[in-house]
């Protein structure tokens, strides 16, 4: 299996400094070099000032090669490494408002969601807000299921991704911050 | 030490780093740090347009390997610097740029003269600071150095609030610093180096590739070592030019879209070719996919990043030129004997015996023309002078007919082909080197884009010498339009100036010469001078640089060595 997905979608995980300007820095690289983002999570790590950055990018394996280099180039990033799609989970979280005017229509969803393994997590009159987490498959699957409640809005946060195993980028980090 | 001010603070830190030269233009955002620099020991070289005084940073830190220093003030000051900095920055060159902001109650409100420079120059450095309080800058000056003058070498920019240039705050100066993202140093593999000395050791036609890094790593020696061990010629991208000396037989000199006809034409035969610190430009490969495809590419680089980011190679070594180069030398001398004479090597003598025959051949006429004219540059040139270029036709017939002998003594805009590059990049440069001569070769067309300059070389007795090569027209566009174009002469023709009255008015000398005899004498008398001068030298509009290859052809299409085609099919 190759690197990334059936959809040659490449997965990039890194860990980078926390601080303002690092995702400005990050994000015009991609631009300056001509590869686009599809879609980028950040969030804090196990590390203190440090952020993780999943970001997913169409390519192939060189283009996986040179985001990755050109992303150890700069000077914020800590750690960065192509995970291989079918080595590692990867997760997405969706909210999505739904309309549900009347009773029946409301318990359909709630059945939908449960299938789903979603929660319920807003109940207003004629709404809901549905939480889901899962591959961007399942998530666009829940959507397309739940297209005829009629949708809202619907907010995604892109996927974040870790490697399968024992192995970390933590251990990466530590080994490059010892050797320093 | 006492409370300080965060300009003083940045001047002190500044001297730590060994900066004696500062070029640049004061302006409202930046004048705590000039007010400061009043009591300094520390030259200031007052610039004209702050696109200079980056250029003059840039050239000084050419000339001798130190970063240079450029100041300016904040919004305009900061953004005419872009042009600079992204011209050191596409040529690795070390350059500290530092700029006045706004207070920092302002930033964001688009205040008067404020621009997000931070945001504008993010692509064309290699890093850039904004500290948000006087405390920050000893550090930031510390890591500015040290990211500037490590590994790939680059500009670095700090933009200062102008409340934080006067903050007062208990300074102290970092001996050292360590940043967890940056790692410059990288040793070479040492299976890697087994399998090129394997290679180099096999090959019959090995050749090498030498290109900026290999000047900025102090590769040279390893070079020619290896070089003369094989038999193996050596030619260069433009960066790379003075790596190498091209007085030597195994100098092939420069490769590419102007290249020589010898190194174009033996790197397609080559079966190793060894890269050192060359990114394979578009200009250095031509059409890429058919640059030296017969051969293994073996490249040597200190950035990852440039590994088959152009051109796919074979083997890549990523580390520092000089130390891999010389752990490839080692072995290779314990591998096999040093190689005498080669079919190859008759190869490389063959090449070039015709090519320098046809360029180097003895003019009978006193004609003005470019090729007599830098044959004569380099006859009274002394070697160690510094020879810069401004970017056009004139910068490419000084790179294929002026025979460099040193590292650093060829100064050249190559990646961003900046014009206006020359001239503040000459007096930058002499500035670094004030005992020897320092000349840019101009054309007219890109000399205007700087001239003012002229005056800063007056008043700051930094004095150099501007021989312009005057076609009255934008040469290379004119070239491309007569060769690509149809002739259609499409907004080239200049013919604006009077070089001379212009010298003059700036308090150079100036003088304007009719043939080659004239031309001598006068480059002979201008080097007597102890003020910048300019030499007006007139020649045809239609003066072509050849040989060319054309723009996305591969390096064997050679235009304009027609009479040697019976060469090239001998094969």
């Amino acid at each position: 299996m190759g690197l990334g997905d059936e959809k040659g979608l490449i997965l990039i995980s890194a860990v980078v400094e926390h601080k303002p300007g690092v995702l400005h820095r990050i994000s015009n690289m991609f631009r300056r070099r001509d590869f686009n983002i599809e879609s980028i999570s950040v969030g804090v790590t196990e590390f203190k000032d440090l952020a993780r950055m999943t970001i997913t990018v169409k390519g192939d394996e060189k283009i996986a090669d040179q985001v990755v280099k050109q992303m150890s180039k700069l000077i914020d990033v800590i750690h960065v490494e192509a995970l291989n799609w079918g080595n590692s989970v990867q997760r997405e979280l969706a909210l999505i408002k739904l309309k549900a005017e009347t009773h029946e229509k409301r318990s359909e969803i709630m059945d939908y969601t449960s299938v789903f393994r979603g929660r319920i997590i807003d109940v207003a009159r004629e709404s809901l807000i549905v939480e889901i987490t899962g591959d961007s498959e399942k998530i666009n699957a829940f959507i397309n299921l739940t297209k005829q409640f009629g949708i809202i809005e619907v907010a995604r946060t892109g996927i974040t991704a870790l490697a399968r195993g024992p192995s970390s980028i933590g251990e990466e980090v530590k080994k490059n911050l010892n050797e320093r | 030490m006492g409370k300080i001010s965060g300009a003083k603070a940045l001047l002190e830190a500044l001297k730590k780093e060994g900066v004696s030269i500062i070029f640049g233009i004061p302006g409202g955002a930046i004048l705590p740090i000039y007010d400061e620099l009043y009591d300094f020991d520390i030259r200031h070289v007052l610039c004209q347009h702050e696109q200079s005084a980056a250029h003059m940073a840039d050239g000084f830190a050419r000339a001798c390997g130190k970063p240079g220093v450029c100041f300016a003030t904040s919004g305009p000051g900061a953004t005419n610097l872009v042009t600079g900095i992204a011209n050191a920055y596409m040529d690795s060159s070390p350059l500290i740029a530092v700029t006045g902001q706004v207070p920092k109650s302002m930033i964001g409100k688009d205040a008067f003269q404020e621009v997000d420079i931070i945001g504008i120059t993010t692509p064309i450095t290699k890093y850039n600071f904004q500290p948000r309080s006087a405390s920050e800058i000893p550090e930031i000056v510390k890591k500015a150095f040290f990211i500037a003058s490590t590994g790939r070498k680059g500009p670095v920019l700090i933009d200062i609030p102008k409340d934080v240039q006067t903050e007062e705050f208990e300074a102290e100066f970092p001996e050292k610093v360590t940043i967890r993202g940056y790692n410059p140093y990288k040793k070479p593999c040492e299976k890697q180096i087994n399998i090129a000395v394997k290679w180099l050791a096999s090959a019959e036609r090995p050749m090498i590739l030498a290109g900026g890094g290999a000047i900025y790593s102090e590769a040279s020696s390893y070079i020619l070592k290896i070089s003369e061990f094989l038999l193996a010629p050596v030619a260069t991208s433009l960066m790379g030019k003075g790596v190498f000396p091209e007085d030597h037989p195994l100098s092939l000199g420069l490769l590419g879209m102007h290249g020589t006809l010898a190194a174009n034409k033996l790197v397609s035969e080559a079966d190793v070719l060894l890269s050192v610190g060359t990114r394979f430009s578009d200009r250095t490969t031509g059409k890429v996919d058919e640059f030296c495809k017969e051969a293994k590419v073996i490249h040597i680089d200190i950035d990852e990043a440039e590994i088959s980011k152009n051109k796919k190679v074979d083997l890549a070594i990523i580390a520092d030129a000089s130390e891999a180069l010389k752990a490839i030398y080692e072995k290779l001398i314990n591998y096999l004997s040093k190689k005498e004479e080669t079919p190859w090597f008759k190869r490389v003598k063959e090449f070039k015996e015709i090519w320098e025959g046809w360029i180097f051949e003895e003019e009978s006429n006193k004609e003005l023309k470019p090729i007599p004219i830098l044959k004569i540059l380099r006859k009274i040139l002394p070697i160690d002078s510094i020879l810069v270029t401004e970017v056009g036709q004139n910068q490419m017939w000084s790179a294929l007919y002026f025979k460099v002998f040193k590292p650093k003594t060829f100064i050249t805009s190559g990646g961003l082909g900046t014009m206006g590059f020359g001239l503040p990049a000459s007096i930058g440069a002499k500035a670094a080197k004030p005992d020897v001569p320092v000349v840019d070769v101009a054309g007219d067309g890109s000399f205007m884009m700087t001239e003012n300059a002229l005056s800063v070389s007056v008043a700051e007795n930094l004095p150099i010498i501007a021989v312009i090569i005057n076609n009255k027209v934008l040469g290379m566009v004119a070239q491309w339009q007569r060769l690509f174009y149809g002739k259609r002469y499409s907004a080239v023709k200049l013919d604006r100036v009077d070089f001379v009255k212009l010298a003059e008015a700036y308090g150079a000398h100036g003088v304007r010469v009719q043939d080659l005899n004239e031309f001598s004498n006068a480059l002979k008398e201008c080097l007597k001078l102890d003020v910048a001068s300019v030499i007006d030298v007139p020649i045809s509009p239609e003066e072509n640089v050849l040989p060319m290859v054309p723009p996305g052809s591969s390096l064997e299409k050679i235009m304009g060595v027609e009479k040697w085609d019976w060469v090239m099919k001998k094969g």
